[in-house]
């Protein structure tokens, strides 16, 4: 479990890693964190002709207000989240979130932007912007957009990112004071990979809701129109119809009775959090 | 003679038989100061990878090699002069497999080796592996050792005509049964694992032509039978190989086995003269290893409705794997399944058929407990499907029909001698720290959170540190006969041990020097312990089957008892007494009227000889003695496993919410060690209970191949029970001692197992499989409410 060799750069700014990248003719992986490529690196599951490493980039690790929004540069770590070393706009949401992702030692030096890239189903970060709203912005050395996440996550380990191109923030709208927020995920132990996971949004000020379910095979299952809880936003826990949530489990590939079982009551408890 | 310095004062902690003595090898292992075989380090070291099949059964076509890498890729062609590995059960009607140790004409499981490759680093040793090319013809696998038996099945040797290694078949009078009031009937399954030590396997071979010498570093339990193997496959004299096992990072069996990479890298230290190592990686323990505890039983349970067995018919089958593994053969689960299923109870009828199967898998070792932990999951699991069928408590069915103290030494129905204990005390202080009342009040109540409450309790008794007859008879081709130790005074009176057994986690340079204390009197700093060295230590088939403070123990005791009547002899000399005037106490020779230390005993017999007279007794200070209990049946520690869970039925998660352990080791060297042995132990059994599971697709292929899919349990999932120890010394063994080492993985699948299904038993579920994943779980429960579904 040797990496097969790769050329390694760590450029020193932002215009020297889009660069690189831009150089690279899509042939360089970039590193923010490492948690998730390093292994696959070692299993020689990606065999990288360069790796370009952004982790240090002081641009991608500074946390920005942007009028209502908070600006989360793509290399902040998971831990520098949980801890509260950046602003908070979500009532305690994320620090909630990093801290139940994967161990300490990973949350040391894996990156929001870093998770978000590497796209993994089960990732806390996937399911829990797609919740909130979040935008990710990707930069190239011409020019920059901005995705919601179920845009930029496009299946299983699968993004909108091009060839010479970055993320380098991501974008979390202030929850107002009325929103409830609920999550729940299963995992076969604490930190491990989590095999049902559900995040729910309801915002009362807006009138609107959103549901998401994660950790299944392809990109998370996103129902912005409250269909699961006949059209309305009160009473979610009474009106949850999990005969709809049953189908569309179903047509994501959730095939196996158990498993969608599981996302079920994941799912429910999640909506009974956002409802108390 | 005055007194000099004596070798212990009395004022200090008792440190010998039963003293909870920290351990004399934390020192260095705490500072991270152990030699392990990854820390050798050798002049022109170099490191080999190897090709291995990426599919569980094919013909090779061919093998590519690119022509850069021709000196450094060695494929079975060039290995000349090298045997398979073969490990024959000597019972009747055993198949014979050959495994070469580089792959011949066909791959039979994932992970085989094909070629080895030798590169400056493993980076480079693995980057020359991937640029080999591998041209294979796929042939149909054997993936499920149910299905491999049926007409038709694709062959993993085809010359045997089958794929059955061997069956056997043992019957007391199951007639006499059939006409019992209860009949319960269950099939069950558990799940094939890897050992997962710390350390992986690890060699490093080098050439000594000084000493015209092989000279292996291995991470090996059994540094005595590599040679044995080794001699045989490589074709040399046993005196030409020296096997040297290092610090071992946890053992449980998986370096139990002569691999086929030792001979590998053996062959190119011989001549090549390569300077090599290979150090067996994660994936490669995962994927080329996963080869324990697989088993599937068909079992019957007859009893009456008062809970008394009346019979046991059972067919069992093991999946074996592609080749026998030396030296246990292909077949020691099956036997020890078809001669341990009976567990610690009396029963008047017994049948059980067995089949050791061949599949494209990697060779089965045994882990940890062996078959016990299967057979106890299976027979324990339908004791409690018995208690619900006759409507009576679990804890009432065993004892029941547990073998009563009374009645001790027992032979039970397949002649295993059961040498002492009390089986029911040890159960009902279980059931009593466990609260069985107190948990049937709280099932009544419900939990606000909607989990489900369930206690479940599992016993089973452990044959340890069985000899010569039991081995032979089992057709093992390694049997086990007596133990040698050497004890040898050192001039400053201080002592050295020499066995052949050796310690990868047992702690047995503390507890040999425990025994050896107990006997001369030596301060324990003052004894040093060797271990894991051919050159250095008399001949043992190793540290295996919990025998090591039985045999090893017997043997240490037996030369320092040796060492102490010569000593005494000089003594008497030094003393001027005659030898029938002076006696062995506290550590010296005491006379009537005086007495003298061990260290001016051996400072006077090897600095100042002219101090002794001409008709001293020659022999020296320094004896090999040698050692086999009373009897070689073995002895049977026991123990009661009693757990209470919480269960949620919609998620399948399991959480331990109490669990005790009533054991009984007999005399126990070390306490503190042996507490440690039963903690790891259960942490290895909820693994095998909750967790660990490598399962295999249609096409033999393992799909576990990281941690992250093959999970193990860590600090949060492993709780603190509450031990309580009991004391029924051995009537056999020196000090009364027993073998404990396995015994705490045998019993938690079990009892874990019937907590949950108490748990799940309003809701009409029950498993019957291991791990009890969360999954299996939810499936049961959907499954039992769509049978109460009208």
């Amino acid at each position: 479990m040797k990496a097969a060799s790769f050329a390694y750069e760590r450029p020193r700014s932002m215009s020297d890693a889009l660069a690189l990248l831009a150089g690279a003719d899509g042939e360089a992986r970039i590193m923010a964190g490492g948690q998730s490529l390093g292994p696959m690196l070692n299993l020689r599951l990606m065999q990288p002709p360069r790796i370009v490493d952004i982790a240090g980039l002081a641009e991608l690790r500074s946390v920005e207000r942007d009028g209502d929004a908070l600006v989360i540069g793509a290399c902040v770590t998971h831990a520098n989240i949980e801890d509260g070393r950046i602003p908070d706009v979500t009532h305690g949401v994320l620090p909630r979130i990093a801290r139940g992702i994967a161990y300490r030692a990973v949350r040391n030096r894996g990156t929001i932007g870093g998770s978000l890239s590497h796209a993994d189903p089960a990732a806390d970060w996937v399911t829990t912007l797609a919740a909130l709203g979040a935008r990710v912005r990707l930069t190239n050395s011409k020019a920059q957009r901005d995705l919601v996440v179920t845009e930029f996550v496009q299946g299983a380990l699968q993004t909108a990112l091009r060839p010479g191109e970055l993320v380098t923030a991501i974008r979390l709208p202030s929850l107002s004071p009325t929103a409830r927020f609920g999550y729940a995920k299963a995992c076969r132990k604490p930190g491990e990979f989590a095999h049902a996971m559900a995040a729910v949004l309801i915002e009362p000020d807006l009138s609107r809701s959103r549901v998401v379910i994660g950790a299944i095979d392809t990109t998370p299952i996103v129902v912005d129109d409250s269909s699961l809880f006949g059209g309305a936003i009160t009473d979610v826990r009474q009106r949850f119809d999990r005969d709809l949530a049953c189908r569309l489990l179903m047509q994501a590939g959730v095939s196996d009775p158990a498993a969608r079982h599981i996302h079920l009551t994941v799912l429910a408890r999640a909506i009974a959090e956002a409802a108390a | 003679m005055t007194d000099t310095a004596p070798t212990v004062s009395d004022d200090r902690a008792p440190r010998g038989v039963g003293a909870r003595l920290p351990r004399k090898e934390d020192d260095r292992f705490l500072r991270g100061r152990g030699q392990y075989v990854a820390d050798i380090r050798l002049p022109g070291l170099k490191d080999v990878a190897f090709v291995r099949s990426p599919v569980a059964h094919a013909q090779i076509r061919a093998i590519h090699i690119p022509a850069e890498y021709r000196d450094v890729v060695f494929t079975a062609d060039d290995l000349t002069g090298i045997k398979p590995i073969r490990a024959v059960s000597g019972l009747p009607g055993f198949k014979v497999s050959e495994q070469p140790v580089l792959a011949v004409g066909k791959v039979r499981h994932v992970g085989e080796l094909v070629a080895m490759c030798v590169g400056r680093s493993r980076a480079e040793a693995e980057d020359i592996a991937a640029s080999v090319e591998l041209e294979l013809e796929p042939l149909p696998a054997v993936h499920d050792m149910r299905l491999a038996r049926a007409a038709g099945s694709a062959l993993v040797h085809e010359h045997w005509g089958d794929n059955v290694f061997l069956e056997t078949n043992f019957e007391v009078d199951i007639s006499a049964a059939l006409d019992a009031p209860i009949k319960v009937t269950r099939d069950i399954t558990t799940a094939r694992q890897c050992m997962a030590p710390l350390e992986g396997r690890g060699v490093v071979a080098t050439f000594d032509h000084r000493l015209d010498q092989l000279t292996l570093h291995t991470g090996s339990q059994m540094p005595h039978i590599v040679r044995n193997g080794l001699s045989d496959c490589l074709g040399i004299e046993q005196g030409r190989i020296r096997i040297i096992a290092p610090d071992i990072g946890g053992g449980f069996g998986h370096k139990g086995i002569l691999l086929p990479e030792e001979v590998c890298l053996s062959w190119l230290a011989m001549h090549k003269g390569m300077t090599v190592r290979w150090l067996e990686d994660r994936r490669e323990h995962l994927s080329a290893s996963a080869n324990c505890r697989e088993h599937a039983y068909h079992i019957t349970v007859y009893a009456d409705r008062d809970g008394r067995l009346r019979g046991i018919d059972c067919e069992a089958i093991v999946d074996s794997g592609a080749y026998s593994s030396y030296p246990f053969s292909a077949c020691l689960e099956a036997a020890q399944i078809a001669s341990i299923l009976p567990g610690p109870y009396r029963m008047p009828a017994y049948r059980c058929r067995t089949y050791s199967v061949a599949t494209n898998k990697c060779p089965i070792l045994p882990y940890r407990g062996v078959a016990r932990t299967g057979v106890c999951f299976a027979l324990e699991l339908l004791l409690d499907a018995v208690a619900a069928e006759a409507g009576l408590e679990p804890g009432y069915v065993r004892l029941r029909n547990l073998v009563q103290p009374q009645d001790m030494p027992f032979d039970n129905i397949t002649n295993k001698h059961f040498d002492s204990g009390d089986y029911p005390e040890a159960l009902q202080r279980a059931l009593a720290a466990i609260d069985v009342a107190a948990v049937r009040v709280r099932q009544r109540q419900g939990e606000p959170d909607g989990r489900l409450i369930g206690t479940g309790v599992s016993i089973y008794c452990e044959q340890a540190a069985h000899g010569t007859s039991v081995y032979a008879g089992w057709g093992i081709p390694m049997v086990p006969g007596h133990e040698q130790a050497t004890a040898r005074l050192t001039p400053d009176g201080g002592l050295e041990l020499r066995v052949g057994v050796h310690s990868h986690g047992q702690g047995l340079e503390t507890t040999l020097a425990q025994v050896a204390h107990e006997i001369l009197g030596v301060d324990p700093d003052k004894i040093r312990v060797i271990l894991g060295d051919t050159a250095m230590t008399p001949y043992s088939t190793g540290t295996w089957g919990s025998r090591s403070m039985v045999m090893a123990g017997g043997a240490v005791g037996t030369a320092c008892e040796q060492l102490a009547a010569r000593a005494t002899r000089i003594g008497a000399k030094l003393l001027q007494l005659a030898p029938e005037a002076v006696t062995w106490r506290g550590g010296r020779a005491c006379g009537p009227n005086g007495s003298v230390g061990l260290a001016e005993i051996a400072h006077t017999w090897y600095r100042r000889p002219q101090d002794l007279p001409n008709d001293v007794d020659p022999s020296g200070l320094e004896v090999t003695g040698g050692y086999k209990p009373v009897r070689d049946s073995g002895t049977f520690s026991y123990a009661a496993h009693a757990v209470t869970v919480a269960v949620d039925p919609d998620l399948g998660e399991v959480e331990l919410l109490d669990y005790v352990i009533v054991e009984d080791g007999g005399v126990l060297v070390n306490p503190m060690i042996v507490d440690g042995q039963i903690l790891g132990g259960l942490a290895q059994g909820i693994g095998t209970a909750l967790y660990e599971e490598m399962p295999f697709d249609d096409a033999a292929q393992p799909l576990a191949t990281t941690l992250a899919d093959y999970l193990l349990p860590g600090p949060t999932e492993v709780p603190a029970p509450r031990l309580i120890h009991m004391e029924t010394p051995s009537p056999y063994t020196m000090f009364g001692v027993k073998g404990i080492g396995e015994g705490g993985a045998i019993a938690p699948p079990a009892a874990i197992a019937n907590a949950v299904n108490d748990a799940l038993r309003p809701l009409g579920a029950e498993l019957m499989q291991s791990p009890l994943s969360p999954r299996r779980i939810v499936a049961a429960v959907l499954a039992a409410k769509q049978a109460s579904t009208p």
